[in-house]
């Protein structure tokens, strides 16, 4: 059992591995090694299509784990007050939200921008000389889709763990509703709303297809090293790659840690 | 929160916003496709209104995307779960506590890294350089792996065991050990218990694993593209083409139609034929 375990760990980090390493490698051959080199970091870093692609993709991300934590926090601790058939719909939307593959996601989201433009960007032009093109906002709104669904579910779990009797005591102490909500409530939710923020930020940074349709003239990282990989790979894609992945991972074991302490606090 | 600070205009300003985005990235879209569906490709390619079943009757066109998402995604789904089951298994059971979330937390890591990344390093291993070459050395020749159905499955497997083995670890971790206990007094055999105790009773989780990989795995881009090589195509691959090669959006939308159909009424069938399979063996067992 020891022995399969192992290997399976082998099975899931060696690609990994591979790239890191590959990183490293100073000839330009892929699967050849031929000495140890740096060179590969600092070609990508002073790529301007490079940095500019990161600096989308950041922005992107943030945007999203921002606003899809504050809003998949509220609908939260809405459907909480909520029964009857508004929190089917609910319910059912969020459900929708996450099994609709991002591929749909991405190309009714195309469509829906390119007809609503069609309509309106005419009579813009003529009145401000103004006219909508999908880019980053676009990406940012596909996403914050996905993940207020994701959050939602997260915090919605925690508030169901919670102790009631919490709340009730500090009613009972004369605290408003509001002062309940920030002492109390928000301090035992936030662990699982960090936690969704940054599952929200890793899902954003990852995303290739969505952003393949909805990008418009926009390049994401995603979209730059997909484009690249298809034009023969130089060995700057390995170093961002490297840098890509060791973020993700990291970022994702911040955020399980934080769920855990969250956890035993509770 | 009692009952006298519920009021209704909170809720619905609570709600508001992910309504918003639920009615305009989600609804509104998915309306659009639908419409969209029944349409005629523009000479230049993209919709003319119209009301035609054409694009539906000719979903056939396509029927070897349908076809290899229809037998490749089941067949990855059901191979990743046995696979992920002894994992799973592992870490539930021969795992001292302390280690178990760590080791836990450390398999599912890989899905949320880079998907573009990961498969191009299995571009390489199982390219011409990589595998079959190593394969050569010890005498094996003529291994052909990167854009074959097997290629594609290893894939499967590789991309998804980190979002299958956590749902199962929860079933076999709630387990409650006396019936196991209860069994060996009963004088089962341990893979009897097994077949008849564990395998049953973590099924939902399996179920739920299953759920999971099933519908990424349909909807899945780039390990087809990556691994199969635009020789094992998905139905992925075949919209990726439709919109923005061939610029048939009514028919695109069809596709893209029968994908999400096809992947609700499966899940749906599944989740109530083995949910109600558990149910009625716990129900056997009280």
């Amino acid at each position: 059992m020891r022995i399969y375990a192992s290997l399976i760990y082998i099975f899931l980090y060696a690609p990994i591995a591979l790239i890191v390493a590959l990183s490293f490698n100073a000839g330009k051959q892929s699967m050849v090694w031929t000495g140890f080199s740096v060179e590969w970091y600092g070609k990508a870093f002073s790529n301007p299509l490079i940095t500019e692609a990161l600096g989308t993709s950041v922005m992107i991300a943030l945007a999203t784990a921002v606003l899809s934590a504050i809003f998949g926090t509220m609908a939260a601790l809405g459907l909480e007050r909520t029964k009857g058939w508004l929190r089917i719909v609910f319910d059912a939307l969020i459900y929708i939200a996450i099994m609709v593959p991002g591929i749909v996601i991405g190309i009714s989201s195309l469509i829906t921008f390119v007809t609503i433009f069609d309509v309106v960007n005419p009579a813009l032009e003529a009145l401000f000389n103004l006219r909508l093109r999908m880019g980053m906002w676009s990406v940012i709104a596909t996403h914050v889709l996905f993940n207020i669904a994701v959050v939602a579910l997260m915090v919605r779990a925690r508030l169901q763990g919670m102790d009631r009797s919490l709340v009730e005591a500090s009613e009972d102490l004369y605290a408003t509703p509001m002062g309940t909500f920030r002492q109390v409530v928000l301090p035992l939710l936030a662990p699982s709303i960090l936690a969704g923020a940054l599952l929200a930020f890793t899902f954003s940074f990852e995303d290739f297809i969505i952003a393949f349709f909805v990008a418009g003239p926009d390049v994401t990282l995603p979209i730059y090293v997909f484009s690249a990989i298809r034009r023969g790979v130089t060995p700057e894609i390995n170093a961002i790659g490297t840098v890509v992945l060791l973020t993700s991972l990291l970022l994702l074991l911040i955020a399980q840690w934080i769920l855990q302490r969250g956890n035993k606090q509770a | 929160m009692s009952t006298h600070t519920r009021s209704p205009l909170v809720t619905g300003l609570l709600l508001a916003p992910a309504g918003v985005f639920f009615f305009f990235m989600l609804i509104l879209p998915l309306l659009v496709m639908l419409v969209f569906s029944f349409g005629e490709r523009a000479a230049a390619g993209g919709y003319v209104p119209a009301f035609t079943f054409d694009n539906y009757l000719n979903l056939p066109a396509r029927g070897k995307a349908f076809l290899n998402t229809l037998t490749l995604a089941p067949l990855g789904t059901l191979l990743t779960a046995v696979i992920a089951f002894p994992m799973a298994y592992f870490l539930a059971v021969k795992v001292p506590p302390k280690w178990r979330v760590v080791m836990l937390v450390l398999v599912m890591a890989p899905f949320w890294t880079s998907q573009l990344m990961r498969y191009y390093a299995w571009i390489m291993i199982l390219g011409s350089k990589g595998l079959p070459a190593w394969l050569a050395w010890i005498g094996i020749t003529d291994v052909r792996l990167l854009n074959t159905p097997t290629a594609v499955l290893i894939g499967a497997v590789y991309g998804f065991l980190p979002l299958m083995v956590p749902p199962i670890y929860v079933s076999l971790e709630k387990l409650d050990k006396r019936l196991l206990e209860a069994s060996a007094d009963l004088g089962a055999t341990p893979w009897h218990t097994f077949w008849q105790i564990t395998l049953p009773l973590s099924l939902p989780g399996v179920a739920t694993g299953s759920m999971l990989v099933f519908i990424l795995l349909m909807g899945d881009y780039i390990l087809p593209q990556y691994l199969g090589g635009g020789k094992v195509f998905f139905i992925g691959n075949a919209l990726v083409d439709l919109f923005l090669q061939s610029r048939n959006w009514p028919y695109g939308a069809a596709v893209s139609v029968a994908l999400v159909i096809i992947m609700f009424v499966t899940v749906y069938f599944y989740m109530r034929f083995v949910l109600g399979k558990t149910d009625q063996r716990r129900a056997a067992l009280v």
